[in-house]
């Protein structure tokens, strides 16, 4: 699968698209698969404040229990509230309807640290 | 052939990594955890078939004049019951009524038994079992048949449709816990209908080196029958659905056949026994742990190892829990004090720090359609 290229990525298989002084996150469709069917996630609140590459969230599959690490820092603005009832679209489509969350950036430099499509698929080869 | 360091494999491991199956280590085999998707694994064997590589799992051969004795004096249960062709489920215990492996006994002639144990325990089954013959100078062999012993399993409502296709054996007289010998797809098999997903199926036990061929063979004949192949991840959501316990999580040798509800395996009656005295004082005073079914109240999914409250106070821990494929629910098996399981009481699981509402509910959670 050809991965975005608009998108900078993350060593923990997190992606962030950033459009002016906001950024949307996500997994990778790498963690996806790695992780199975997901039946589970647990969002962080609006308002959260996120550190770069600190917890902000939960992902389970049927067989394991993982921790979303957010890729930049910033304010929770927005999350993908279908998530919630629908968990499997971040297996189905995780770049596009299985976002996870909107992130007003703190700090928009931090995004130069994270790897581009080609940095990252090599990263996962 | 001589083991090099690392997993140990199956005769169908390359197989799996053939058909592009996720393999990870478990009880010392490098298994199939899943082919493509747990979930779909899990609802094929709810609704068609799965089919399953078991052959990590010990079968150890107990022969001689003295094997009903001997098997009598060994396990919790009554082997002696059984009928040639015969099965049941049952428990090898320490002397202190703490569960050595759970295990199912075939009887295979007057004189033969196979027992079957999980592969996490094969080691300390077969030590258990020849300390006893020798200590009891039993006139019987013990064969651990394990490394040349291959498992498959079609399990689901379709099993007995695809196994009647490739084998002569009328399956109509190999009911629930009963075996036969007999050829499927040409290959000298031990035709068992035992499983460990809740629904009708078989296991058949046949000679590693033609379990590719029997593999091969159920696969092409299951495709009308909606066959897939399935790991062990969707094997372990369908036993937890049916309320069936796992070694390693619900057992272990700190627990006995009384708290997880399994007293019915233990024969007392019989007469002296391994464990009997413990066991018969656990059955005389009522075990002081019980094993029950939780669903959740609230939106989290309960885990293995996870803390148990009632009303505030933590009171045990999850033993296997999961969103369950089949129901939509999330469930959990669960060791609390005996004092405190009635259905409807109310307890907290503790999830990530925090207490979720959960409900005591009727094991087992999944009970098969029956006509």
């Amino acid at each position: 699968m050809a991965l975005p290229d608009d998108l900078r990525y993350s060593k923990e298989h997190e992606w962030v698209r950033v459009e002016g002084s906001r950024a949307t996150i996500g997994i990778t469709g790498f963690a996806a698969d790695e992780l199975g069917d997901i039946v589970f996630v647990e969002l962080p609140e609006v308002g959260a404040s996120l550190g770069q590459f600190a917890t902000f969230g939960v992902v389970e599959s049927v067989k394991a229990v993982s921790d979303l690490f957010s890729p930049i820092s910033g304010e929770v603005v927005e999350v993908n509230e279908t998530l919630r009832a629908s968990p499997e679209l971040l297996n189905s489509d995780p770049f596009g309807d299985g976002w996870i969350a909107k992130v007003e950036l703190a700090d928009a430099s931090e995004v130069d640290a994270l790897m581009d499509a080609d940095a990252y698929t090599a990263e996962t080869a | 052939m001589t083991q090099a360091a690392g997993p140990r494999r199956t005769p169908l491991t390359d197989l799996h990594r053939e058909l592009g199956a996720r393999l990870m280590p478990f009880a010392g085999y490098e298994m199939p955890i899943q082919y493509a998707s747990i979930l779909e694994e899990h609802r094929t064997v709810r609704s068609a078939v799965g089919l399953f590589d078991l052959s990590h799992m010990g079968e150890i051969e107990i022969d001689g004049p003295e094997a009903v004795a001997f098997l009598r004096h060994a396990v919790a249960s009554d082997p002696g019951a059984l009928g040639v062709g015969q099965a049941q489920y049952s428990m090898l215990c320490q002397d202190d009524g703490g569960i050595i492996d759970d295990l199912i006994i075939y009887r295979l002639s007057d004189e033969r038994f196979w027992v079957v144990c999980n592969a996490s325990n094969r080691e300390a089954v077969v030590a258990q079992l020849n300390e006893l013959l020798v200590r009891g100078d039993f006139d019987v062999s013990l064969d651990d048949r394990s490394d040349r012993t291959a498992l498959v399993a079609p399990q689901g409502p379709n099993a007995a449709a695809l196994v009647a296709e490739l084998t002569d054996v009328d399956l109509d007289v190999i009911g629930n816990y009963r075996s036969a010998h007999g050829a499927v797809a040409g290959i000298d098999c031990l035709v068992a209908r035992t499983g460990y997903t809740g629904e009708d199926g078989f296991e058949l036990f046949c000679d590693a080196d033609r379990a590719r061929e029997l593999w091969e063979a159920l696969t092409a004949a299951g495709q009308s029958h909606g066959l897939r192949p399935c790991g062990l991840g969707a094997r372990d959501t369908l036993r937890l659905e049916a309320g069936m316990p796992l070694y390693g999580n619900e057992l272990d040798r700190d627990t006995n056949p009384f708290e997880v509800n399994l007293g019915r395996v233990v024969k007392l009656e019989k007469g002296d026994f391994v464990g009997r005295a413990a066991l018969e004082a656990i059955a005389l005073a009522g075990p002081a742990r019980k094993l029950i079914g939780l669903q959740m109240l609230e939106h989290a999914i309960p885990r293995a190892g996870y803390e148990v409250r009632a009303d505030g106070a933590a009171v045990g821990e999850v033993t296997s829990g999961t969103l369950s494929p089949t129901l939509g629910e999330k469930i959990a098996m669960a060791l609390v004090p005996a004092a405190l399981s009635d259905i409807g009481n109310a307890f907290d699981v503790v999830v990530r720090e925090r207490p979720y509402r959960a409900e005591q509910v009727k094991l087992p959670f999944y009970k098969r359609p029956r006509d």
